[in-house]
């Protein structure tokens, strides 16, 4: 009996939002009597940090500090319409909304300041901390809070922007049933290292080292947290969670937190992380927005990492220890580096047997497990 | 159903509440008292969302009879930050990015707390095992411990000026 290690690689091509009929998201910026700006949305913030990441855009877009923005979400009966926070499409689909509602109500507000000082709004900057100044003379300036009040109480004027972006519907061409259900995608790749004890099936998580490219990181901050904290959950979706043990039976079924079983502060590899950035055009500023890659292809470059471990394929998640016994018992004995022999736990197709690569220079051989067909949008490894 | 009177400090603050028997410390504060730093996740336990200190002991409110607290000092996460100035633990949990969605935070705060009250300098592993209790969601613990560490060194920095 004996540990076993195994050096496992996934990549993903993401996908960012979806658009089978349209996929829009709204937003509405308008000014307070004192010069900050309230923007307005329905798009919910779960905790991956759009409420940040729209109060900087819109800052950027209005051309005033981060701290004269509030942001105010989640509520449909005042906030726009929003497809939701899914797919990825947070940053993208809202952040994109937002630029435009904030690009209105910056030229309302250069209008305002310009009938202020009697200049041409064409001619007016803002210099990102609350001044509107004519360009090259920064000295002849008006303050955005000077203007707002100015705008509301003599001008009559309001300061106040609205904006939707939305992927047109993609139709699927009669001919060929192709269609552009997306217009940009983020990346990832995996490494997973990790150990396999082939007496009880138990898998160690040594190490993760990934590269993702998002776009632009609006912010690196929230970026790599949401990186960290979404491998984590892919390593828990890929050995530990599961509603459905014995699926398709329903009984038993985890009812609490002692038997949905979750990696806990004590369970989590080191994880190095890289962050590449490849701005998209039609992305805010360029960020795409890590979303749901972040667990993505942890799944799958465990499984190979499992499989160049003790040679067990396993397609049926969670990859808990039993299922690798199984597999054990079916191969006679773990395999290690990657010997393909069988198809364990699960529906697909069997394998087709493979030579032994004997190395552990990472599981480049599970071409024959039979998921060719999967969509083109999930993490595939090689 | 029979209603008992049960005082305690809140926080600090002198709290006097009638709880029906049986009824647990989580839904007192929650429903009864309105404090909502303690969160509901499990109600059995496993989760950590409702940690609490009863006498500077951590205990989990949704498994602490309210009855029990009688005459006790009791601190939840809202009493940590001291009027607009946020205790070292708070400032470091958003400045390490600690908190996704914050549902586990206060819980979480509180699981330090105990623990730097009992060791000012806990290494790696005592943090580890000090919210082993405590399930998050979002961040893959690692900023949740790298935060606790860090206020804890804020704290003896604190102590030692
Ligand atoms: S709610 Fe108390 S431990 Fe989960
Ligand atoms: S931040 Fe969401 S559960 Fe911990």
């Amino acid at each position: 009996m004996a540990i076993h290690k195994g050096r496992g690689f996934a990549c993903v091509n993401y996908p960012i939002g979806m658009n089978l009929g349209g996929d829009p998201s709204q937003a509405l910026v308008h000014a307070t009597p004192d010069g900050k700006f309230m923007v307005t949305l329905s798009s919910i913030d779960l905790g991956q940090g759009m409420k940040s990441v729209t109060r900087q855009i819109a800052a950027e877009a209005l051309g005033v500090s981060v701290s004269d923005v509030h942001v105010d979400t989640a509520d449909s009966d005042t906030g726009p319409h929003c497809m939701g926070s899914f797919a990825s499409r947070g940053t993208h689909r809202v952040g994109n909304a937002v630029i435009r509602a904030a690009t209105e109500a910056r030229a309302q507000l250069l209008e305002a300041a310009a009938e202020e000082m009697e200049v041409d709004a064409a001619d007016l900057v803002t210099d990102g901390s609350g001044n509107i100044h004519v360009r090259g003379a920064p000295s002849r300036a008006i303050t955005v809070a000077d203007t707002a009040i100015a705008a509301q109480f003599r001008q009559g004027r309001t300061l106040a922007g609205r904006g939707i972006f939305l992927v047109p519907p993609s139709d699927a061409d009669p001919e060929t049933g192709e269609m552009s259900p997306v217009t940009c995608f983020a990346h990832a790749a995996l490494v997973v290292d990790l150990e396999v004890d082939d007496e009880t099936g138990e898998v160690t998580v040594q190490s993760i080292h990934s590269a993702y490219e998002v776009g632009r990181a609006l912010n690196p901050r929230l970026v790599e947290q949401q990186l960290i904290g979404g491998a984590w959950m892919g390593l828990s979706h890929a050995l530990f969670e599961t509603t459905e043990p014995v699926y398709p039976e329903r009984d038993p079924a985890p009812l609490d937190f002692n038997s949905y079983v979750m990696p806990g502060p004590g369970d989590i590899p080191d994880h190095h992380v890289a962050v590449l950035e490849r701005p998209a055009p039609d992305a805010p500023y360029g960020g795409k927005g890590p979303g749901e890659m972040c667990a993505n292809p942890v799944l799958p470059a465990v499984a190979n990492a499992i499989y160049n471990a003790v040679g067990v394929r396993c397609d049926t998640l969670p990859i808990t220890p039993e299922r690798i016994l199984r597999g054990l018992r079916e191969l006679g004995g773990a395999r290690p580096g990657g010997w393909s022999g069988g198809n364990f736990g699960g529906t697909g197709n069997p394998n087709g047997a493979e030579p032994r690569t004997g190395s552990g220079d990472g599981a480049g051989n599970g071409h024959g497990d039979g998921h060719g067909t999967r969509p083109a949008w999930m993490a595939t490894g090689r | 159903m029979t209603k008992t009177a049960v005082t305690f400090r809140l926080n600090g603050a002198e709290t006097a509440i009638f709880v029906d028997g049986g009824q647990n410390l989580l839904d007192v504060l929650r429903r009864g008292v309105g404090d909502l730093s303690p969160k509901y996740g499990c109600g059995q336990g496993g989760c950590g969302g409702c940690s609490v200190l009863v006498d500077g002991t951590l205990r989990l409110a949704c498994i602490t009879l309210a009855e029990s607290v009688d005459g006790a000092s009791v601190e939840t996460a809202a009493g940590l930050a001291d009027g607009p100035r946020l205790h070292p633990l708070q400032k470091a949990f958003m400045e390490g990015f600690a908190a996704q969605c914050g549902y586990c935070t206060p819980g979480m705060l509180m699981a330090a707390r105990a623990l730097l009250d009992a060791n000012p300098d806990p290494a790696r592993e005592e943090v580890v095992e000090a919210i082993s209790g405590n399930l998050c969601r979002c961040t893959g613990y690692e900023p949740i411990i790298d935060a606790i560490l860090a206020a804890a060194a804020d704290l003896r920095g604190g102590a030692a000026r």
